[in-house]
């Protein structure tokens, strides 16, 4: 058995497509039309092009909007991405715009911080020490 | 003021305004990690949200919403009272 996608909940796909390639850096790897507006829409990394694939799902279902607000509201993040230097992936981060509700800390073996993807979620972004 | 002195009377409460003073302005989900990760402090989200309610009806923290975001800021105001007590007298009198 293998980890072959995960999800982030987005309340627009297009503008979530632009933030997780343009901003981010990923690239699109499907998109594929479901029939209605909603589509089978996939970013990779360009370090991982045949890696685990992120997707892209719409927020429709009346759950989802409400658990995303209640974990922005703590702070929490739905996911975390690995960065080789956070200090300067939050630099250009911030630079490009992105607000941060976390800047980079040093927990143990890992430093993390905190970012907004503008779709509605947190993401952590994390280097590991070592 | 015994309600200041309860409220420093906690370990995981002293240790939570030990990260404000390190960096003021967190969220609940950076307090939590800072807690877990440098203090070894695993207390429960429900329990660390507990400690900073008694924390900000003291006085000692203060929370702030920003758009969708809530940050939590260090007051040191109520502590005031404590120097004006006994430290600032002693150095008043001091030689």
């Amino acid at each position: 058995m293998r980890i072959t996608i995960t999800s982030v909940f987005v309340d627009d796909q297009d503008k979530a497509l632009d933030f997780y390639t343009t901003v981010l850096g990923f690239q699109k790897k499907h998109d594929i039309p479901l029939g209605g507006e909603d589509r089978w829409l996939t970013v990779v990394s360009p370090e991982e092009p045949d890696g685990t694939e992120l997707l892209l799902e719409p927020d429709g279902h009346p759950a989802v909007k409400p658990y995303k607000s209640a974990l922005v509201d703590d702070g929490i993040p739905c996911t975390s991405f690995a960065v080789d230097d956070i200090q300067a992936e939050f630099t250009r981060l911030r630079d490009l715009g992105v607000t941060f509700t976390q800047e980079p800390v040093a927990m143990g073996p890992v430093t993390t911080a905190v970012l907004d993807d503008t779709c509605g979620n947190l993401i952590q972004i994390a280097q590991h020490h070592g | 003021m015994s309600d200041i002195f309860k409220a420093l009377a906690d370990a995981t409460r002293r240790a939570i305004l030990d990260e404000l003073t390190d960096r003021n302005g967190q969220t609940l989900f950076e307090i939590c990690a800072r807690l877990t990760t440098k203090h070894q402090l695993g207390s429960s989200r429900q329990a660390i949200s507990q400690h900073l309610d008694m924390l900000e009806t003291v006085g000692l923290v203060t929370t702030r919403r920003e758009g969708r975001y809530k940050y939590h800021y260090l007051d040191v105001t109520p502590l005031e009272p404590i120097i004006d007590r006994w430290l600032t007298p002693n150095r008043r009198n001091a030689p």
